[in-house]
């Protein structure tokens, strides 16, 4: 038995291992936040060439032309929000109905199956995606290159994620508080509006905003079916558009100078976006926590 | 006592390695293996698939992997050193020269290549573009085959009151921007979007991924017109467009019309040229050209050396190699140029 300080600190052979996992530990976060410094840093350092030269008018102004060295990135903030939200149309009413159906309907043998096969569609490589997208939206359907393409497609691939995490979430809810509701004369669908969704709110509002952040990062299966139309602002979703990593990746192979500058500049604003996101997803969920909590 | 023994253990096991590693690799004698790494244009992938297998078979010692990631990145992987020399279809500018971190560089143009105008047109075999229309085209102006502006340069030719459907990349590309000089400098009045290798399209027109994915559009799409290289478009077997040259004579994209196209062009002393729109009467006008760079004073022996070597493959033998890629050599006065050019290069 090592001598115990006060503090919890050990003693003698043992305390060698835990400052080496001390170590390790504080080193791995460190890393983290290291990383995250220096893509900023670096990226911030790149964009500033164009943003001295456009100021707010790259964010604000149509017009993309690199041959003239115009640069203005509203046209893609629009298309990449534009598209998320496609995404989150289709995939959000699919993705509660499945998680729900898993884990409050389907018979036990059917459970595991299904489970497996959603896990299985959240690894399919995004490249696929895009490409059935090409073939099968695009060209077979003639939805053509469009934001309804893109869109469909990113919901398509956010649905396994919001899913997935949907139905941890569910599987949560206290059997007690479902079987208090059943007990009190509850059909099925009147438990889980008093029982399960109460419950799971905060999480699924945090599983749509993972899904978001994907949908709106989301780049070869985007680049391939969106249509590279530039200065494109419509809602009209058959129109073809382009969504910032969209545009990354298809121009950055020629780009030089502005216009390599210019690029970096759409990824810190995608950046941004997304940590924009994310804090408003955590935000929502804190709040919706709390107030269950006060509630029970 | 066993848990710092077991962590000292670790510790050898993730070292050692790292230390080990400094042994190999060091310099030395000639015949020795030696990696090329180089990147650049995708206009010239093809033609680096075969002039790089036909030189490594030859020199088994030599290794050399191209990356073809657009001539941008391979201009940008030069001038940073990344690689031991890239391939481009359009030379720095002036301002980039300073930029470049090994120096001074010589320019070695190798490559020929015709830029197709394609299209997917029932019952017209034979289609004949002046530059101005093709820029009205290609702007979305001229909107029906049956345009009177198409059927003057195509007399006598039945054409169909079908729409026209614009096909171009999505990607940012060497093609698109010689594609798109070739129509400032031959229809400097009609041509309005500039040049470069994404320009603003209207938001009327497909695009397609790669010269591949411009194919696969005009091809599936009735009423399609598309630009693509003439090894895709030959590929996916689609019709081409006769394209009025400078001397006013409408000709096919044929291996013969592209190096016509290199004679009688005027050649820089640091062998930067345009092949477009060029003067030659039996010329194909939409003619792109594409360099490999390698710099001056070359920083290792055994690489230099293979460096060297491949680049005299490559204007050389491997001249004897582009038909099959469809591309066209360079004219003989300027392969003589560029091999005492590469001369020059000195090597530790």
């Amino acid at each position: 038995m090592p001598d115990e300080l006060p503090g919890g600190v050990l003693r003698g052979p043992q305390a060698h291992a835990d400052r080496a996992f001390r170590g390790i530990a504080i080193g791995a976060a460190a890393l983290v936040l290291l990383i995250l410094g220096m893509i900023a840093l670096v990226m911030a350092d790149r964009a500033r060439p164009v943003l001295a030269e456009m100021g707010l008018d790259f964010f604000t102004s149509k017009r993309w032309s690199p041959p003239h060295e115009k640069f203005g990135a509203l046209p893609f903030l629009f298309g990449t929000l534009y598209t998320a939200a496609i995404a989150l149309a289709i995939s959000v009413p699919v993705s509660l109905g499945v998680a729900l159906f898993v884990t409050q309907v389907a018979p036990r043998w059917l459970k595991k199956p299904m489970i497996y096969l959603l896990d299985l569609l959240a690894v399919v490589p995004s490249v696929v995606f895009g490409l059935w997208g090409v073939l099968v939206l695009s060209q077979h359907f003639g939805l053509g290159r469009s934001f309804l393409t893109a869109g469909i497609i990113l919901g398509i691939m956010i649905t396994p994620i919001i899913t997935s995490l949907a139905r941890e979430v569910m599987e949560t809810t206290p059997a007690a508080e479902k079987e208090a509701a059943l007990a009190l004369g509850a059909t099925r669908w009147e438990m889980i509006r008093a029982a399960v969704l109460p419950h799971s709110k905060g999480g699924l509002v945090g599983a749509v905003m993972l899904g978001l952040g994907r949908a709106m990062g989301e780049t070869i299966a985007a680049a391939l079916v969106i249509g590279s139309a530039l200065g494109q602002i419509t809602l009209d979703p058959f129109a073809p558009g382009n969504s910032m990593p969209a545009v990354i990746a298809n121009e950055w192979g020629e780009a030089d100078h502005m216009h390599r500058s210019a690029l970096i500049a759409l990824a810190v604003a995608l950046f941004l976006l997304t940590i924009v996101v994310n804090l408003i997803a955590t935000a929502i969920v804190q709040r919706s926590m709390a107030r269950s909590r006060g509630k029970s | 006592m066993t848990k710092p023994l077991v962590f000292g253990a670790l510790t050898l096991l993730l070292v050692a390695p790292s230390g080990c590693r400094k042994q190999s690799g060091g310099s030395g004698a000639v015949g020795e293996e030696v990696t090329l790494n180089a990147s650049g244009a995708t206009f010239q992938q093809a033609f680096q698939e075969v002039a790089i297998e036909a030189f490594t078979k030859k020199h088994p010692n030599i290794r050399i992997n191209y990356g073809a990631g657009g001539s941008g990145k391979g201009r940008q992987d030069f001038a940073d050193l990344v690689v031991d020399f890239a391939c481009t279809d359009a030379p720095y500018k002036a301002a980039d020269l300073a930029s470049l971190r090994g120096g001074e560089m010589y320019y070695v143009p190798n490559v020929l290549g015709a830029i197709t105008v394609t299209y997917n047109l029932k019952g017209v075999d034979k289609l004949q573009l002046s530059p101005e229309v093709l820029a009205r085209i290609f702007q979305r102006e001229i909107t029906r085959w049956d345009d009177p502006a198409i059927a003057a340069d195509n007399p006598g030719v039945p054409l169909p009151a079908t729409g026209i459907v614009v096909a171009r990349r999505s990607d940012g590309s060497g093609t698109t921007e010689n594609f798109t000089r070739y129509l400032q400098l031959a229809a400097p009045g009609a041509w309005k979007l500039n040049a470069g290798a994404t320009v603003e399209w209207p938001a009327d027109t497909q695009a397609g991924n790669g010269n591949s994915g411009v194919a696969q559009i005009v091809k599936s799409t009735p009423g399609a017109i598309g630009y693509v290289d003439l090894s895709d478009a030959k590929a996916s077997g689609l019709r081409y467009a006769a394209i009025k040259n400078a001397a006013g004579n409408y000709v096919e994209p044929t291996l013969e019309a592209t190096s016509a196209a290199g004679e009688g062009i005027a050649v820089q002393d640091d062998l930067i040229f345009s092949a477009l729109n060029s003067s030659a009467p039996n010329a194909y006008p939409i003619t792109a050209q594409s360099w490999c760079m390698l710099y001056a004073k070359q920083p290792g022996t055994a690489k230099g050396a293979a460096v060297k070597a491949y680049f005299e493959f490559m204007v050389t033998d491997g001249q004897a190699l582009l038909e099959e890629v469809d591309f066209a050599p360079i004219p003989k006065s300027l392969q003589d140029k560029a091999l005492a050019q590469i001369q020059n290069v000195q090597v530790p």
